[in-house]
């Protein structure tokens, strides 16, 4: 491969990163086939695929964000009061249409992104700080409007339980929905003005507003797109996990963007794609059921776990860079430009 | 009152002076308020019994918030300090379950401490990473490590000493927790530490101008390595404070503590981008936060849900009323602009 110009460079070691995800993947697919069979026998990778297509929803809207150099955490409490909204519309307007409840989470997870992303592109104030007062609102809403109540399997219809089920020639009608939107997203951000700007923002706020980017309509835009695929996530964690009480989804935020980081996203915005993210997603996703298979540790290290990948996904990520720089560096004083 | 003011003056432009001080007496008058309508709305409110509540509400929070403070002075955060808190707290149940001395036990939890705040100090200040990403990294590793510490257990047979602290008033004080009484005394040493020390200038430095700091000599890694271990270890011996309050060490102490610390900071007029802000203003902001909330929950509308959205929202108008100059300045600048423009199209038009 020829990687002498510094933007080949940069491309090949970005595609390397997510070759070695899926190099990664493979060898633990092998490995925990090789300890315990049954592990590849369908009832486990349906499971994954289940838990994935969930994830990487949720990945793709917050790949969107922390490519701008912000972050959303408020993405479980959206998920979380999605779920509940949605799955309780079946209980008060009995006989709804299965595709009008999904528009009712995407709806919930509209108003609740374009709440953040007033906030934080209007007023200037870091993402940090007002998604976190974000996750705390939305979750104390979804506590008052919940109460003691709960969303029960017998009150929601079959054929929206069934959902998870139905698949196409073995794979879940759901992971290929998200697969579909992963590809959508992935074009999105790499052949539209508007999304190449996300990038041009996180790599350099200043420069994109020298440029002339309009950087608050377009980080309104990710938290919006954040708010919406977490919204629909909800009507998806609704139709798995049937029963919905006030406490669904709750810290699922953490692993979102332990997800995103792993799957090859700078934490500082700038680089990376959706793709990668939603194999960041497979990738822990896979690595909590291997764990659960093999009974090599119980499962409550699952947390732990996708925390030390959060941090060790940082620390190569930082390593890669500074190499990167060194390296485009000293090309650009070879080339003499 | 005199050595805040007076070191601050010493800091900053004359602008950013003003409006920590006016920052600072709008809490005292917010302090005044809410104490003033909490006991003209219940009778209770004023009552030993209720401040001793409401101190105990607040006491744990606010001794977290004061390294908070120093690291959100130096333009850094730490997001795992619940985290930190539930493996003191984790940590205490298990070896008081191994029968191991509470004096050891002690320094046990602060050695945990140590090393919790080096990694997060030494993958900020060595590895240079942000500390937003690396803490939200230990927010979930360390969470995740208290969780296997005692997995499903429940610890809660402490002795006598340790599980009355929750229950029992400072000596001839009867309003007074012994957390409130802690903070109070650390309040005063870091008020000292932060406002009339080179160390407490430095940090100002640090947080203003990461370069002019390290230009005028100041260890600037060297320092946040510090603040970072500082604000580990306290949180893990608030860990075991917090566990001998409510007499049990359990999985998922103290989830979401960071909100309501980073709330109280901010709320006390820290800047979250560094570099201004008083330990005064933490102090008043801590109680200013726990009268609100004294208020609320005696009222019959509120419960501890609501109050979870009223937090929020303090959180995020405490960043957003900083802003409101910068809102304005820009509000005219656009009008100037379109004005501007508008006047141009005119012109073409004439011509």
């Amino acid at each position: 491969m020829d990687i002498e110009s510094p933007g080949r460079l940069v491309d090949f070691v970005l595609r390397a990163r997510t070759l070695g995800i899926l190099v990664v993947l493979a060898l633990l697919v092998l490995v925990t086939a090789l300890i315990q069979s049954r592990f590849v026998d369908g009832a486990d990778i349906k499971f994954i695929f289940q838990q994935t297509s969930l994830y990487a929803l949720l990945a793709v809207g917050e790949a969107m964000v922390i490519l701008t150099r912000n972050v959303d955490l408020s993405v479980g409490s959206v998920c979380g009061f999605s779920a509940y909204i949605s799955a309780h519309m079946f209980a008060t307007h009995p006989g709804i249409a299965i595709p009008l409840v999904f528009l009712v989470g995407l709806g919930v997870g509209l108003v609740c992104g374009i709440l953040t992303g007033t906030i934080v592109a209007a007023g200037r104030v870091p993402s940090l700080v007002v998604t976190l007062a974000m996750l705390y609102i939305i979750r104390g809403v979804d506590t008052i409007v919940v109460g003691p109540g709960v969303v029960l399997a017998s009150t929601e219809p079959a054929a929206f339980l069934r959902i998870p089920e139905a698949s196409v020639l073995g794979l879940p009608d759901i992971a290929l929905a998200v697969a579909a939107l992963v590809a959508v997203a992935a074009y999105y951000l790499n052949s539209f003005r508007s999304g190449r700007d996300l990038y041009a923002i996180g790599s350099d706020p200043q420069a994109a507003r020298l440029a002339g980017i309009p950087i608050a309509n377009r980080v309104f835009t990710a938290f919006v797109i954040s708010g919406a695929c977490a919204g629909v996530a909800g009507v998806v964690w609704a139709c798995e996990y049937a029963t919905i009480e006030s406490t669904a989804a709750t810290g699922i935020e953490l692993q979102v963007i332990a997800a995103v980081v792993v799957g090859g996203v700078a934490i500082f915005g700038g680089s990376g794609s959706v793709v990668g993210a939603a194999l960041g997603a497979l990738l822990l996703q896979t690595i909590n059921s291997a764990l659960n298979v093999t009974g090599v540790l119980p499962s409550t290290w699952t947390e732990a776990i996708s925390g030390f990948l959060l941090l060790a996904a940082i620390t190569l990520d930082r390593g890669i860079q500074l190499r990167l720089s060194t390296a485009l560096r000293r090309r650009r004083v070879r080339l003499g430009a | 009152m005199a050595p805040d003011s007076l070191s601050s003056t010493t800091v900053g432009p004359v602008g950013a002076v003003r409006q920590i001080v006016r920052w600072e007496s709008a809490l005292v008058v917010a302090l005044v308020v809410v104490f003033v309508i909490g006991s003209a709305s219940s009778s209770a409110f004023l009552s030993n019994y209720n401040l001793f509540t409401l101190c105990t509400n607040v006491g744990d929070l606010a001794i977290m918030a004061l390294p908070m403070t120093l690291i959100i002075l130096v333009g850094e955060i730490d997001l795992s300090v619940a985290s930190a808190l539930a493996i003191g707290s984790e940590t205490l149940g298990y070896l008081w379950l191994h029968h191991w001395p509470m004096g050891l036990i002690f320094i046990t939890v602060i050695a945990v401490g140590v090393v919790m705040g080096t990694i997060n100090g030494l993958l900020v200040t060595r590895v240079g990473l942000p500390s937003l990403a690396v803490t939200i990294g230990t927010l979930e590793f360390y969470r995740g490590i208290a969780n296997v510490i005692l997995g499903a257990n429940t610890v809660s047979n402490f002795p006598a000493p340790y599980n009355t602290l929750g229950v029992s008033a400072v000596p001839g004080l009867p309003f007074l927790s012994y957390s409130v009484a802690a903070f109070i005394v650390l309040a005063v040493i870091f008020g000292i530490v932060v406002h009339l020390t080179p160390f407490g200038r430095s940090l100002y430095a640090i947080g203003l101008s990461k370069e002019a700091a390290l230009h005028a000599g100041i260890r600037v890694q060297r320092v946040k390595l510090g603040l970072f271990i500082l604000s580990s270890v306290m949180c893990a011996i608030v860990g075991m404070l917090y566990t001998f309050e409510l007499s049990s060490a359990d999985e998922g102490i103290g989830i979401g503590f960071e909100l309501l610390v980073i709330t109280i900071v901010l709320l006390g007029g820290v800047s979250i981008f560094g570099g201004r802000g008083t330990i005064l203003g933490v102090a008043l902001a801590a109680f200013v936060y726990a009268g609100l909330q004294s208020t609320l929950l005696l009222s019959s509308a509120f419960n501890a849900n609501d109050f979870q959205v009223v937090s929020g929202g303090l959180l995020i108008l405490s960043v957003l009323i900083p802003n409101i100059r910068s809102f304005n300045q820009r509000g005219r600048e656009l009008l100037r602009r379109q004005q501007a423009r508008g006047r141009a199209a005119a012109l073409r038009r004439s011509s």
